[in-house]
């Protein structure tokens, strides 16, 4: 749950997916993202609580990394109500059609 | 791939989710679909491996209804609730909790049937009791947008010594 809230906000799903792409230093999410180091560290500090992140400093930099096991948590969860309703409604449309080839059989009429 | 072109999801107001899609089929037979045990069971059924052994429906204003599913391994969810509202075969209205509340507090389904030229258009809206419910289930994925974000995620996780987690597991290692 703190893993979907920590996400909730686009700006930090945003910095997630930066992250996506590796280990990133504050100063360079700052260019990419378009916002402000204290907005950027506050988000940081979000996804951090969350164990989302991790961060370590290198020199006078601080850089951040992606942690794998709260978005796998996630993801079966994501991916569990995705599949549900895309499943289902082609499940249903099958369905429907096997009902209605049933009623031009029987017969009946459409209305 | 997500089937985008035919699932749309909304957010009417602060407290919904509303997904609409169309159906090849009239929609007394749609109605029969969502109201049915024997076809409900067909279809309502979740990830690949999992059934509905139980699907009971008491189609009464103030009847209730309780559906449980079973997963590959065992595992079982259930969800339970009381119909509110029932115009065959345009409207039914019920309430929704699952055993293992996932989001805070009950939620009101509402499945809208519009019939155009043989094709039914379904809007399933599900209201939450606050905006924090309704968030939480809209970021589990129902909204396609942030699915689509997700999909990334899930593509990456889902490959063994994928770039982005590889290099974060190393780096922070040393």
């Amino acid at each position: 749950m703190a893993t979907l809230k920590a996400l909730a906000e686009p700006n930090r799903l945003h910095i997630v997916e930066l992250l996506l792409d590796g280990p990133c230093p504050v100063g360079k999410m700052v260019n990419r993202l378009g916002l402000r180091q204290p907005q950027v560290s506050k988000h940081l500090r979000v996804l951090s609580d969350a164990g989302l992140v991790d961060v370590r400093v290198d020199a006078q930099r601080r850089i951040y990394a992606l942690r794998p096991a709260p978005l796998q948590e996630l993801e079966v969860w994501l991916e569990r109500y995705r599949r549900l309703w895309e499943g289902n409604f082609q499940r249903l449309d099958a369905l429907l059609d096997e009902l209605k080839t049933k009623e031009k059989k029987s017969g009946r009429t459409k209305r | 791939m997500t089937n985008t072109g035919t699932l749309k999801v909304t957010t009417p107001t602060d407290l919904e989710i509303a997904m609409t899609r169309v159906f090849d089929a009239p929609r007394r037979l749609v109605f029969d679909a969502l109201t049915k045990p024997e076809l409900l069971k067909q279809w309502l059924l979740g990830p690949p491996g999992w059934s509905m052994p139980i699907c009971e429906i008491d189609l009464r204003v103030g009847g209730t209804y309780r559906f449980v599913w079973r997963g590959p391994d065992g595992t079982e969810m259930g969800t339970r609730g009381v119909h509110r509202e029932i115009v065959v075969p345009e409207r039914l209205v019920a309430t929704e909790r699952f055993d293992d509340a996932w989001y805070p507090g009950e939620a009101l389904v509402t499945n809208a049937l519009v019939e155009q030229g043989g094709k039914t258009t379904l809007t399933l809206t599900v209201l939450y009791e606050s905006r924090e419910a309704r968030d939480i289930a809209l970021k589990s994925g129902m909204e396609q947008g942030v699915a689509a974000s997700y999909d990334r995620l899930a593509e990456l996780l889902a490959t063994p010594g994928s770039r982005g987690m590889e290099k974060g597991a190393k780096q922070s290692q040393k």
